[in-house]
């Protein structure tokens, strides 16, 4: 089932959470709601859901307006950050409370319960744990009795806040793994809010970035990664260098230093590169270089090497990632002079470029 | 109800000595201001033999006032239960206009004098108020009768269950709730099958402190009362009367049936206590076998 979301509004006293927003998830597709704390994800999720409402705007599931049908009605999975499994029910009770709710007239009857209860704890691999309370559970079985739990109304929805924000880093990838091989099993329109752009790039077919309420780009997770619609994506994507220049003639320039753009901005004038790390190649040779500067710091983490680079032109310091091989045919020293050259960079107007702090 | 690890119960570094002496310190005081008092209660009840202390409690007056003190509470226990969840309910789980007015306003009844409280009743609905002389002329009698007397105790209990509960929803948090709601739940069926059965224990609890002030409050009930014998007279009151009239094996005969609704209570509550916490290593050892078993 699609989700259609028309110009939402939502403020708390004087807090602006959702910006007139508007956004469509696609039928069967798994999307993630990607942004720093407060940027309004977690809201729009639970507008989607019911559980807020919102104080204009609305939310259509399958064309059908929904704005106003009240969250028990609207057939959707939720999994909560934090769990929220009944403490005082077992793992099976928990499951099967979805179906026991049920008016009598259409409440599944108790084999049934406990057949497709069953087959749900099969699913998540826990159906040895039907007995158990939640508090005998760890983090990672708890989240996949929530996921069970919710999958067991058959929702046409499935709703995800920070659903590995509470686990420790092995379980957080092994789940996510895990998540992304159940959705390709069963197709169920997800969505999934997250501050983490790993796991957004690596989970969903395509990724929202918000901030502030409102919704910086759209895209797959390439797109996102690769061609990055405004300085505050590039920058909560992952780690980058800037460099503050100019745009003249399909050409970034700073100082001596020129490259030429792709996809240059329309209007020239002030302009700010941005380069990560792993699309910076450190050089001798001053051919297709942006800087150059002096190497100060160097250090290997397992297959890559860090190498920190003061430019003299603006005394800041320059990251690049370099593969070992690379690094030992430079023989680089620290104290060496060297030039920095982007393969990859994607530049904006010095207006739009504030040094975000995420 | 989480019972306490074995092993935290080692972690302090006192030595032997100075445990021993706190601990015998602690006895000495329960001893000393619980376990003395409540047997001299007895005591003094049977001083005289058993035959008086069964007269002391059969006779009509005392009769009447046992029977007031259980019809006050079986009024005042509900009525208290129904707002303190209410009251809990909505100030733990929703924003509003004039909620730390309301968190305040509960609390005054534990700020007020009781003595202060039953003038209050009496102000209000006295013969000579135009409230009192209205509900008079109607052919209800408010002070100096059993209701003035049930509106006294329900006002004196009215904090106990909504302050237990309030805290405790706040711990818990809306999730579960939440959870409940997305799954289909009406909001009857949330609060049956997933409110309540988190708060009982400190519902639980509230009760029986509701029911322990409800059975014992003197300072209200006797400014309302009026203390006509056989008909307003709580065991409370019951037990003042007597004492007065220098009839100790009467009074003490009735404080012996409030101080045995206490232990009882206390029973009671320890015994439901037991009874969960087994039920929950019995849910663990399943557990544990499952886990061998897998």
């Amino acid at each position: 089932m699609s989700i259609e979301i028309r110009n939402i509004q939502k403020r708390f006293g004087e807090f602006t959470a959702l910006d007139n927003v508007s956004l469509t998830v696609e039928s069967g597709e798994l999307l993630a709601l990607l942004g720093p704390s407060g940027c309004g994800k977690t809201t729009l999720l639970r507008i989607i859901a019911g559980l807020e409402t919102p104080d204009a705007g609305q939310v259509l599931f399958a064309g059908k307006d929904a704005t106003h049908t009240h969250v028990s009605e609207r057939q959707v999975g939720f999994v909560f950050q934090h769990y929220a499994l009944f403490r005082h029910m077992t793992v099976f009770d928990n499951v099967a409370f979805g179906l026991t709710v049920r008016p009598r007239s259409v409440r599944p009857g108790r084999e049934e319960v406990r057949e497709r209860v069953m087959r749900l704890l099969k699913l998540v691999q826990l159906d040895w744990l039907a007995d158990a309370y939640p508090a005998q559970l760890s983090g990672g079985q708890r989240q996949r009795i929530a996921l069970a739990r919710s999958l067991a109304v058959e929702p046409k929805v499935l709703l995800l806040d920070e659903p590995f924000g509470a686990l420790d880093a092995k379980v957080r990838k092994d789940l996510r793994r895990w998540l992304r091989s159940l959705h390709n099993d069963m197709h169920i329109t997800s969505v999934f809010v997250t501050h983490d752009q790993e796991e957004a790039l690596e989970v969903s077919d395509r990724v929202v970035v918000m901030d502030h309420g409102h919704i910086e780009q759209v895209g797959t997770p390439d797109e996102i990664y690769d061609r990055p619609a405004t300085p505050f994506v590039t920058q909560f994507l992952g780690d980058v260098n800037l460099f503050h220049g100019r745009v003249d003639q399909g050409h970034f320039t700073l100082g001596d230093f020129a490259q030429p753009l792709a996809e240059a901005p329309a209007a020239g004038g002030q302009a700010v590169a941005f380069v990560r790390p792993h699309d910076l190649e450190i050089s001798r040779a001053a051919e297709g270089a942006l800087a150059h500067g002096v190497v100060e710091h160097i250090h290997a983490v397992g297959p890559i090497v860090r190498v920190e680079v003061a430019a003299e032109s603006s005394g800041k310091p320059l990251e690049a990632v370099l593969t070992r091989e690379r690094y030992r045919e430079l023989a680089l020293m620290l104290g060496d002079r060297v030039y920095v050259r982007p393969t990859r960079v994607s530049v904006f107007p010095a207006g739009d470029a504030q040094d975000y702090v995420i | 109800m989480s019972s306490a690890n074995p092993a935290s119960l080692r972690t302090t570094t006192e030595s032997r000595p100075v445990r021993y002496a706190l601990t015998a310190l602690a006895l000495a005081f329960v001893v000393l201001f619980l376990v003395i008092p409540l047997v001299s209660v007895f005591w003094e009840a049977f001083s005289k033999g058993w035959g008086l202390y069964r007269e002391a409690l059969v006779e009509p007056e005392a009769l009447s006032a046992i029977r007031l003190t259980l019809l006050t509470a079986l009024i005042a226990v509900p009525f208290n239960v129904v707002f303190g969840v209410a009251a809990a309910w909505a100030i733990a789980r929703f924003e509003f206009r004039g909620k730390s007015l309301l968190t305040t306003l509960i609390d005054l009844p534990f700020s007020v004098s009781p003595v202060v409280a039953g003038m209050m009743y009496v102000l209000l609905f006295g013969i000579n108020t135009p409230v009192g002389a209205w509900l008079d002329a109607n052919g209800f009698k408010v002070i100096f009768a059993v209701p003035g007397i049930v509106l006294a105790t329900v006002f004196v209990t009215f904090p106990f269950v909504a302050r237990e509960l309030i805290p405790l929803m706040q711990a818990q948090g809306a999730d579960e709730e939440q959870a409940a709601l997305v799954l289909g739940a009406s909001g009857w069926q949330t609060f049956r099958r997933v409110t309540l059965p988190n708060i009982k224990w400190g519902l639980l609890y509230g009760v029986i402190l509701t029911n322990a002030r409800a059975m014992g409050e003197f300072g209200a009930v006797s400014v309302v009362s009026g203390h006509i014998r056989g008909e307003t007279n709580t065991i409370p009151l019951h037990v003042e009367i007597l004492y007065n009239e220098y009839n100790f094996v009467g009074a003490f005969a009735s404080a012996s049936i409030l101080a045995l609704l206490a232990l009882v209570t206390l029973a009671a509550k320890t015994f439901v206590e037991w009874r969960m916490t087994r039920q929950h290593a019995a849910a663990r050892t399943r557990t544990a076998e499952a886990r061998a078993a897998a």
